[in-house]
């Protein structure tokens, strides 16, 4: 008999106790005997070479462990991608906020005053801090142009497409950084000894990332570098990357002084040392037809990555290919570079890329539909990308999307026409303007073309001695529902009662590398691996004689029991191989891109006070297809809570540069939406399936951070008749344009197309 | 201790915490989220922010919401003091922690302390609140999580289970 299914039910959260009693443990709930607590002294200036370093009076400085690069046993850079990120500045900064020097105490409360005594005199080098003025090389501070990397995605006759276009529509649009704020600050713990090596326990999304670069900065073996993950608080991409960093700082300290160190960065420094969004331009040049149909598009996208390359390809990459969006474009040329400022390096946050590309092309769809003179539902309807049609890259969809039908329901949920004809009516004499607003995208799941493969990611399932069975992976839970989801997928798999099945701690001696947790990549690949390798553990009890092909979970518990006492163990592992079907040519960007995509319509809609300048979001409607929702209120969760942070991004959240160093890194002045700010989000699925993902999941995660920025906006500009193309869009933006440079009555939209 | 340091004496400080009479030798000046956490082994409490923003810290204090990270622990002598660990008794959830876990209220965790502490000094003041009141009683406590409408429907839900009875 098998159980009931376990798939598209919301079981409890595994870890959702310990979350509600207080009693699941982060890493700086964790002591260790002897701890001393460790601190970084960074770089004030944002370039220049160090001449000298003193330690100042008043501190007995022979109670600190002090730990410089000539420390570094092994490399002194932060392995990833190009190995150009030192851990620890050697002669030379590059950027505000870069570690130079290292301090730890037993008594945490001496460190703060410590850091301050270290004083760094330094040679000052001319710095860049933008897009523009790292285009305009006045300094080189990067390679040969300062240039991290460079993609030309071409499709079509683009050049042939505009000589018969009826309509070109240009503009430039621009987003910000944006700061993850996930509530748990970064923080990490070494130990070192002779015996065992090096551990380090931390809050963190990818344990082997931080394994790799320890190995390199250490020069030890695979075997003598652990690293452990502690319950994670919140990460949103902020701690794929910078977790190496914090956790090579501890483990210098602690190797140097034989004693456990933790390191927990507060607020104002997680704020302005580590990752944020890339801010981005993007130039959009589209030849339409006077049907309002797209012929061709010349699309530049710009990121600014910050001092260092750590990951701003791959965040290029992703934003490049998504730049096209959910549309059919006959003909495109997309020229994507990232460049380097004297900024701290910008990383990874939910969407990858995606969110900033996205951001233009849908305020730029409604632009296209003013000049052509149809309405954004209509333009966008015209172009949508259907089955067995190729996006941008080539790419052929084979899945049933309906995206005119996807459109219909959410307009039809949102009231849409309804709302626009009467917010047009209303609006004419009223202080508190409405409107309302599209977004249409899509959202391409797990790593871009070849990278799955490339991970060969690993995954194991194993029986315990009472019969139960748990999965071995380094993927991560922070929140977004990692072990509830892979234990509903092996139990269901397995046909037993998800109470039968846990799932280990992320310990990289004890679990597998079944590959980073990002890229919306988890419950589609790495569920689906759990999957197999659940099949190979039914199938060894089978052949074995101890299952029979229809079983209970009882009769399984009992038959794993048996097995275990039997042979001493029962595991089975499963490694990803990439469907023949799935073909990238990483040098012509040309190929299926992802797996498969996650599609989305959003409506949004908004009230502009025009006594506060202040834009609040009244309703919110996010329809998705995301194939099979496995459990329905973490995937509801994912949604809305993408969606606020993208209010965020559109609306409240804007980083404050001065010389490259962030002047508001505070919850007081870097403003992240509260209950208050919020409306009630409206979410609802349609569910396709997907032949790639366990039980017909896509990727769920980072799709809902797209869309909401573009349709916010362009309700601002449905209610204002005021087009806004950079974000975040705060209220003294909108004051700007209305009142200070503007005429009194808000103008009519001046659309900058031109007839040829 | 070095010199350098100079603390001020340390001093005795009853109080009560989750129903516990302790008296504690602490700096007049420590944060009370401090001694709750090192000297009390009581880590759901919380930082996030260290200036009384995010309310990760949240623990009543005879029954006020407070930000822990703000008060000196010389202001919670002699009264009693609920931390997260005080709500769940003798192994049960109260029934405001279930709704939390029903309806998806918790993800990462992280603010889940401060904010079921603050939903339950809203329903204790207000058991049947509207949602409105929810979302103003909340909105002290950031999440960066959920969005908050899991945890409103959390809170609602509570209220209807009777959350505070």
């Amino acid at each position: 008999m098998k159980a009931n299914p376990i798939v598209g039910v919301s079981v409890p959260r595994m870890e959702g106790r310990g979350k509600v009693t207080g009693a699941a443990r982060y890493v700086d709930d964790l002591t260790l005997p002897g701890m001393l607590y460790g601190a970084t002294v960074r770089s004030r200036i944002p370039r220049g070479k160090i001449k000298n370093i003193t330690f100042g009076p008043g501190i007995n400085w022979n109670e600190f462990v002090i730990v410089t690069c000539k420390d570094i046993p092994g490399t002194n850079c932060i392995a990833l991608i190009e190995d150009d990120q030192p851990c620890l500045a050697d002669g030379i900064v590059n950027h505000p906020e870069e570690p130079i020097l290292l301090l730890a105490h037993a008594d945490r409360h001496l460190l703060p005053k410590a850091v301050d005594s270290v004083s760094i005199e330094y040679d000052p080098l001319p710095a860049i801090f933008s897009i523009a003025d790292s285009e305009s090389r006045s300094q080189i501070i990067w390679g040969a142009g300062n240039i991290f990397k460079t993609y030309l995605i071409e499709k079509g006759d683009v050049d042939a497409a505009f000589q018969s276009a009826d309509y070109i529509v240009e503009a430039e649009y621009t987003t910000g950084a944006q700061e993850q704020l996930y509530i748990e600050n970064n923080g990490m713990i070494a130990g070192f000894d002779l015996q065992n090596g090096l551990t380090v326990w931390g809050s963190l999304q990818c344990p082997y990332y931080v394994h790799k670069a320890l190995m390199k900065l250490f020069a030890l073996p695979a075997d003598r570098v652990r690293v452990v993950q502690m319950e994670t608080g919140g990460a949103f991409g902020g701690k794929e990357e910078y977790p190496s960093m914090i956790a090579a700082h501890a483990a210098l300290l602690a190797m140097k002084s034989g004693k456990p160190v933790k390191i927990i960065y507060d607020r104002l420094e997680d704020m302005a040392a580590t990752t944020k969004r890339h801010p981005s331009r993007t130039r959009h040049r589209t030849a339409v037809s006077k049907d309002g149909k797209i012929l061709a598009g010349e699309i530049d996208f710009t990121l600014d990555g910050g001092a260092y390359k750590t990951l701003s390809p791959v965040v290029l990459s992703r934003g490049a290919i998504h730049a096209g969006g959910a549309y059919y474009w006959p003909s495109v040329r997309i020229r994507a570079k990232a460049v380097a400022t004297n900024a701290p390096p910008h990383g990874a946050f939910r969407g990858f890329g995606a969110p900033q590309s996205l951001f233009a092309l849908e305020r730029h769809m409604d632009r296209i539909a003013q000049v052509v003179g149809l309405s954004p539902a209509e333009i966008r309807r015209r172009n949508f990308l259907h089955p067995g049609q190729t996006t941008i890259t080539g790419q052929i969809i084979n899945e049933p999307i309906d995206l005119p039908n996807l459109l219909d329901r959410a307009l039809a949920l949102s009231g849409y026409h309804a709302k626009k004809e009467k917010f047009a009516q209303e609006n004419q004499h009223a202080n508190i303007k409405k409107g309302i607003g599209i977004a249409a995208f899509l959202h391409g799941a797990g790593f871009t073309g070849s990278g799955e493969r490339y991970l060969g990611s690993i995954v194991g399932l194993e029986a315990c001695p009472d019969g139960r069975v748990r999965i071995l992976v380094s993927s991560t839970e922070f929140g977004q529902g990692t072990n509830t989801v892979l234990c509903q997928i092996a139990a269901e798999a397995l046909g037993i009662r998800y109470e039968d099945v846990s799932i280990a701690q992320p310990d990289t001696h004890e679990v597998p590398n079944s590959g980073p947790t990002v890229a919306s990549r988890t419950v589609m690949v790495v569920g689906k691996l759990v999957q197999a390798a659940a099949a190979g553990i039914k199938k060894t009890l089978t052949v074995s004689g101890m299952l029979s092909e229809s079983y209970s979970p009882e009769e399984f518990r009992a038959a794993a029991r048996a097995y275990v006492a039997q042979h001493g163990k029962l595991r089975s592992l499963a490694q990803y191989e990439q469907p023949g079907e799935i073909v990238w040519d990483e040098e012509t960007y040309r190929g299926s891109a992802y797996a498969a995509f996650a599609w989305a319509v959003y409506v949004a809609e908004v009230a502009v006070d025009l006594t506060t300048f202040s834009v609040s979001v009244e309703d919110f409607v996010a329809l998705q297809e995301v194939g099979k929702v496995l459990h329905p209120v973490l995937a509801k969760g994912q949604i809305i809570g993408g969606i606020a942070q993208a209010i965020g991004f559109a609306l409240y959240e804007k980083v404050i540069w001065e010389q490259g160093r962030m002047q508001n890194g505070q919850m007081t002045n870097y403003i992240m939406p509260t209950s208050a700010d919020l409306p009630l989000i409206r979410v609802y699925f349609e569910e396709l399936g997907n032949v790639h993902g366990a039980y017909g999941a896509k990727g769920i995660g980072e799709l809902p951070m797209d869309g909401p920025a573009p349709a916010i906006i362009n309700a601002v500009e449905d209610a204002l008749h005021v087009p806004f193309n950079s974000i975040p869009l705060l209220p003294e933006e909108i004051f700007s344009a209305l009142v200070e440079s503007a005429p009194l009555e808000p103008a009519l939209p001046v659309a900058r197309g031109h007839r040829k | 201790m070095t010199g350098s340091s100079s603390p001020r004496a340390k001093v005795e400080i009853p109080l009560t915490v989750n129903g516990k009479p302790e008296t504690l030798l602490a700096y007049p000046m420590e944060r009370l989220l401090d001694v709750l956490r090192h000297q009390l082994g009581l880590t759901g409490t919380k930082e996030g922010c260290g200036e009384g923003e995010c309310g990760s810290c949240s623990v009543l204090i005879d029954g006020t919401l407070v930000n822990s990270c703000l008060i000196p622990v010389l202001q919670a002598s002699r009264t009693t003091v609920i931390t997260i660990e005080g709500l769940e008794y003798d192994g049960c959830l109260q029934s405001l922690q279930q709704a939390f876990l029903d309806c998806g209220g918790a993800q990462c965790g992280i603010c889940t302390p401060g904010m079921i502490l603050a939903a339950h000094h809203l329903l204790t003041k207000k058991p049947q609140p509207s949602l409105e009141e929810i979302r103003e009683g909340l909105s002290g406590n950031l999440c960066r999580c959920t969005g908050y409408t899991q945890i409103i429907e959390a809170v609602a839900e509570a209220a209807r289970r009777g959350a505070t009875t």
